[in-house]
């Protein structure tokens, strides 16, 4: 079972079945009938796009940037060679939405890339898979062949001319390889490192030509955007915030898993989906779109709906809608010395701020964590914060960051506790309790 | 565009960035990993500033400046943030300023003064990085101190043409070293040290030697090849400390080559000459310069008396300054004699007399990097000329078509548009391939002599290049010069710049080889081949090391041990010169005395000595100048190095008239192949000079290698050896025995062998026949 459950679902209907991922099925679900119908009407690159515009689709892998705007930045008249990159280099801690979609529906993305390809002229394109999910590249892979074979992808597609070629290129689980620039220096062989941007990939992007990279997610929903069309798409979410969405929920749930709902779901709704909170417990702080996204506390979250506006307004991210769940047994301050540790480890080591900066974090908060903080210690924290956002080169900076602050901002007492009194403000057995994986002493 | 910086305006082309805006109105902006001949990395943050409309703060070397934008380097906005990044760099970095070599002239250091904090808020521990062997140069001993900004890294990759340090892992861990196990090789690897704002890539002969406030900076030209770097020697106590490159857009731009940052080394070395020398019963001894140059000139004027003139030669270096080279023809025409030269490794003379002006480059050195399309014919390139290959790499880089048409097909590090490599003799009929080829591109007549050339693939490749473009240009290398077939090679070069439309000229294989012919330092009788050939009864040798510079050593070396007298003029006291001469002269390098190059492109370019010389050494110029008085010639009465400068060229004169290439009409005669293994002889690279052989640090480079008998696999076969084996390679009556080694860059039927070295200097021509047997 792909997904655990679904309200108006789109990328996830009839993915029941071992057989569902392959090509027969998914054609059978309608596949490929969006690029046959562009190919084979005569539809114009620029009606495409302006499809993709009225959906309103936004980008699923985290910035949430519009889909159809960020095509139309592509000199589609271009003399040589340009390309379109999907970003399957899921790593964001809490997410595993790409993964699914390439597992079970792998063909979706193809066709929405191909479509991609059409409407901005692109001839070749890349599907970079994260390096720890080895069986989903095995499968694209697969997936690729039977595209090929069936005349979806190559040289004169459905024979209307049109030549697209589609690779997959697999890295090796650096999480700063999902930053665009560093994806696209990885697919060089280069050292995955974020470029310093102007130029934007729109202009220089893959061996220095045009290029656009969207989210796994995103391509996938090109081609129900084509079928239904942009207005129906923009409709089943809700204003400024097209389509469905695949959450990854995870934390303290009954059932973690994917859930595909329409943006604007209440946040209610969805945890219910989930088989609510763990043990009948409170939620606590909740991080609605994966860890780089600031941690909202869990009365504020349970009056959001699940869309880019209202979480926005909640002071957090819909990112790439990674819902990690926290309920009352969390130690605040041990989930954000997880958090900081793993944006240490991933810093690419470029540029001063992130490099110098995200071990620093780390190592305070860890300090705080084994009893040795300091009573400056939080205000250290929020100017070492301060001094990397908007000072590097990408935006992992900014994400190391935005945890720390929002954990002190939201839940300063319980730092505060943690540094004066050496312990946790939750007691140890208790929080061994939360996690399931102790039984409780006390 | 127009742009505001801190209140100034700047009018800046389209595509500049905020940092050369400022630049160019004088504000600077602090930064580490920016530099003005690397690629923009922004990595290293220091050079935020704020920028009007924008959220926050930019890196003004990576910001495009656009029309009216308004930028603050020390508004509240800017200054927060370096401030920041300071921080952040010191966080890790060791605070052992007082014992790191960088002191003193840190960019890590001088900044942290303004931008730094009294005290850290950082209290845990420091990262550890361990140090890295990289060769006898560059020392990576403290790699704690990098701050990552990747100056070394690019300069590799950009520069030097060679990837050799890279920056590996990741976050805080990531550190800079050599693939494993591998060291830095580069013959331009020395820049890296300059580049590194901190202290951690040292230089390793020079370091904890001294601080850098206690060091004077005079200003020096390199003696070691025809591009004539800049330098800044740096000295204390009367010592020659270290050397770095001056910046000099139009010679060396900001780079030096290792040979000329490390040779310096040879100036302080213990087999210094410091008193005149003269073999009394067989014995060499040491006398005061009075008697030495009373011997000198009696022992010349008796020689001149009882066998005439044209029994006395005389050989200069190419290394020689203008002055010396001139007094020294002076003397040599004063005793009678025509015989004098300053190209001990030329071969081929024909071409003198009928040489229209003085051989040079054919353009400027800023030129190269406007060229469409460059040929270069016969030379070891990256290593005879580590600073014009660079320009050559630069041009290649961007749109230029650079060819190379030699006799090994080592790796120039440059992206060529098309190689071939011949063997030595082969060479004139691969340049005739194509001058035949640029002759039918062209539709003009074949020229006489090459009716029966077939230009190859390959040679209308190079053909179509030079007749496409504005600017073209071809350059003839060192073993273009120094080819049995030199004349037949220019005339050929001649030939194809005619039908192209190209220019013509020489690299040149020395510091003064244009000073040389200024100077009219060459031959009316004897040259620097015959005056061997053809045994003279006296020599006089100019800082030259015959056994190891000459064309044919082993010749030389035998009519120099037959003669009555030989004088050397040396700053060196060991060398087998001890076997031969009767007369040593202890003189000074460049480092002690002025004098003046003419570069490759006509350049003056005039120094002055930085210490004072070592032991009882002279200047060279004062040393000719005593003994012409001595020798009572007319013209000896000089007084200073100026006025000797003076009488060749016009006081002030910025670059010398009278250059010209052009060659009278000579037969374009083509010989046949010829049978049997053909000697190739480079000439290493730290074996060039009398300096570099004696600089320790360089000879334990991989340049520096003993040479090896280089051969492709199919010769080594055919000669029944194996790679690795002890071989005899003989040259007349020579020897020499080498390892044979598999090189696939070495043609058919070729045995490279390297000139220049103790171990190879009993053989003979550089380019004849050569034999080779299992030892």
């Amino acid at each position: 079972m792909a997904i655990l459950g679904a309200i108006n679902p789109m990328l996830s209907v009839g993915l029941d079945g071992d057989n569902a991922w392959r090509l027969a099925d998914y054609v059978k679900r309608d596949g490929y009938s969006a690029l046959r119908r562009i190919l084979e009407s005569g539809i114009g690159q620029g009606d495409v796009i302006n499809e993709v515009k009225k959906s309103v689709l936004r980008g699923r892998g985290g910035a949430g940037f519009p889909t159809g705007l960020k095509w139309s930045f592509m000199p589609r008249s271009f003399p040589g060679d340009k390309y379109v990159v999907c970003n399957s280099d899921e790593g964001e801690p809490g997410t595993f939405k790409d993964r699914d979609i390439l597992r079970y529906n792998p063909h979706a993305v193809i066709e929405g890339m191909a479509i991609a390809a059409f409407a901005m002229g692109a001839a070749r394109g890349y599907n970079y898979i994260h390096g720890e999910v080895w069986e989903i590249y095995e499968r694209f892979e697969e997936a690729l062949d039977e595209a090929r074979a069936a005349g979806f992808l190559g040289r004169n597609i459905l024979g209307s001319g049109f030549d697209f070629d589609l690779f997959a290129h697999h890295g090796y689980g650096a999480y700063i390889c999902g930053e665009e620039t560093a994806l696209l220096e990885s697919i060089e062989g280069k050292k995955g490192q974020p470029r310093f941007k102007p130029p934007f990939p729109a202009s220089f992007g893959l061996y220095g030509k045009p290029t656009t990279i969207n989210n796994t997610e995103t391509f996938a929903s090109v081609p129900y955007i084509i079928n239904m069309g942009g207005e129906r798409y923009l409709e089943s979410g809700k204003p400024n915030n097209g389509g469905t969405k695949l959450f990854s929920v995870s934390g303290h749930v009954n059932r973690p898993g994917n859930y595909e709902v329409p943006l604007g779901t209440p946040f209610a709704t969805l945890l219910e989906m989930a088989g609510g909170m763990r043990g009948g417990r409170q939620l606590k702080g909740c991080i609605p779109g994966g860890s780089s996204a600031p941690v909202v506390p869990g009365p504020t979250m349970m009056d959001c709906t699940m869309d880019y506006d209202s979480i926005s307004k909640a002071g957090s991210m819909l990112g790439s809608g990674a819902v990690i769940v926290m309920d009352e047994t969390t130690c605040m301050v041990k989930a954000l010395e997880r958090l900081s540790y793993f944006y240490y480890e991933e810093s690419c080591g470029q540029c001063t701020p992130c490099r110098e900066g995200t071990s620093w974090l780390y190592k305070v908060v860890h300090r705080i964590e084994h009893g040795k903080g300091r009573a400056d210690d939080l205000d250290l924290l929020g100017s070492v914060t301060t001094n990397i956002m908007g000072r590097t080169i990408c935006a992992l900076g900014d994400a190391a960051s935005m945890p720390v602050q929002s954990f002190i901002k939201h839940f300063r007492d319980e730092f505060a506790y943690h540094i004066e009194n050496r312990k946790c403000l939750v007691p140890v057995d208790v929080q061994r309790a939360g996690s399931g994986f102790f039984t409780a002493t006390a | 565009m127009e742009i505001e910086i801190d209140g100034k305006i700047a009018q800046v082309p389209d595509g500049s960035t905020i940092m050369d805006a400022a630049q160019q109105v004088g504000v600077y902006i602090p930064h580490f990993c920016y530099h003005k001949k690397l690629s923009i990395a922004a990595n290293c943050r220091m050079c935020l500033v704020q920028v009007e409309k924008a959220p926050k703060p930019l890196p003004a070397c990576a910001t495009p400046v656009t029309n009216g934008m308004k930028v603050f380097t020390h508004s509240e906005l800017a200054i927060k943030a370096q401030k920041g990044v300071m921080e952040f760099l010191l966080i890790n970095h060791p605070l052992d300023c007082p014992i790191c070599d960088q002191g003193g002239e840190c960019q890590l250091q001088d900044l942290a003064v303004g931008y730094g904090g009294g005290a850290s808020r950082f209290q845990e521990d420091k990262r550890v990085v361990f140090h890295k062997d990289v060769g006898p140069l560059i020392s990576m001993q403290e790699m704690a101190r990098c701050i990552h900004c990747t100056r070394c890294v690019r300069f590799g990759q950009e520069i030097a043409g060679v990837m050799e340090l890279g920056m590996a892992s990741r976050n805080m861990h990531s550190e800079i070293t050599t693939f494993v196990g591998r060291s830095v090789d580069s013959e331009l690897s020395g820049n890296m040290i300059d580049l590194c704002p901190v202290g951690a890539l040292t230089s390793r002969p020079f370091r904890y030697s001294a601080r850098s406030w206690e060091l004077a900076r005079r200003r020096s030209i390199s003696p070691h090849d025809s591009v004539g770097a800049n330098l800044t020697l740096q000295v204390k106590n009367n010592v020659v400390m270290r050397v770095l490159p001056r910046d000099n857009e139009e010679v060396n731009e900001c780079w030096i080559s290792d040979k000329e940052r490390f040779s310096y080394e040879a100036l302080n070395s213990p087999a210094r000459l410091g008193r005149p020398m003269i073999r009394v019963d067989g014995v060499l001894r040491e006398v005061a310069w009075n008697v030495a140059l009373d011997y000198a000139s009696h022992a010349l004027r008796d020689v001149v008396s009882r066998s005439g003139g044209e029994s006395v030669a005389a050989l200069a270096s190419p290394q020689a300054t203008l002055e010396e080279l001139h007094l020294l023809q002076k003397l040599t025409r004063g005793l009678g004699s025509g015989s004098i030269d300053f190209r001990p490794r030329r071969r081929d003379f024909s071409a003198d007399g009928k040489l229209a002006g003085i051989p040079w480059l054919g353009l400027r050195l800023s030129e190269i990097q406007d060229l469409d399309a460059a040929l270069v014919v016969g030379s070891f390139l990256r290593k005879d000329h580590p600073l014009f290959a660079q320009r050559l790499r630069q041009l290649s880089k961007k749109w230029g078509k650079v060819s190379l048409l030699s006799v090994t097909g080592d790796d120039q590090l440059l992206r060529l548009h098309a190689q071939r490599t011949v063997s030595p003799a082969e060479l004139p009929l691969a340049l005739a391939a194509v001058v035949k080829a640029a002759a039918l591109l062209r539709g003009e007549p074949v020229p006489a002599g090459l009716e029966n050339v077939e230009p190859c693939g390959v040679s209308q490749v190079i053909a179509s290049s030079l007749v496409e473009g504005d600017k073209r240009a071809i350059f003839l290398g060192n073993v273009a010069e120094q080819s049995p077939q030199a004349t037949l090679l220019h005339s050929l070069a001649n030939e194809l710049a005619r039908l192209t439309g190209a220019s013509c000229g020489f690299i040149g294989d020395g510091a003064n080889s244009v000073g040389g012919h200024l100077a009219k330092a060459f031959p009316t009788a004897l040259n620097a081949y015959d005056m061997f050939a053809q045994p003279r009864k006296a020599y006089f040798l100019l800082g030259v090391e015959p056994e190891l510079d000459c064309h044919n050593p082993q010749q030389a070396v035998a009519a120099l041990q037959a003669a009555d007298l030989v004088v050397m003029l040396t700053p060196f006291a060991d060398g087998s010169a001890r076997e031969y001469a009767d007369v040593l002269l202890p003189i000074s390098p460049f480092s002690e005395t002025s004098g003046s190059y003419v570069n490759c492109e006509g350049r003056v370019q005039s120094f002055s000595g930085v210490v004072r010389p070592f032991g009882d050494a002279r200047p060279a110029w004062k040393v000719l100048r005593v003994l012409g008085n001595l020798l009572s010639l007319a013209g000896f009465d000089q007084n200073s190095s100026e006025q000797v400068r003076d009488e060749i060229i016009a006081a002030g004169t910025e670059f010398v008239s009278g250059l010209d290439n052009r060659l009278a009409a000579l037969p374009l005669a083509l010989s046949g192949s010829s049978s049997g293994l053909q000697r190739v002889a480079d000439v290493p690279i730290h074996f060039a000079d009398l300096l570099a052989r004696r600089a320790p640090a360089l000879q334990q480079t991989r340049d520096a290698a003993a040479p090896t008998a280089r051969m492709s696999g199919q010769t080594l076969n055919a000669l029944g050896l194996t790679d690795g084996v002890l071989v005899r390679v003989t040259q007349g009556a020579g020897e020499a025995v080498l390892a044979a080694k598999v090189d696939e860059t070495t043609p058919p039927a070729c045995v490279r062998v390297a000139a220049a070295h103790v171990s190879t200097a009993a053989l003979g021509d550089m380019f004849g026949a050569i034999n080779v047997e299992r030892a």
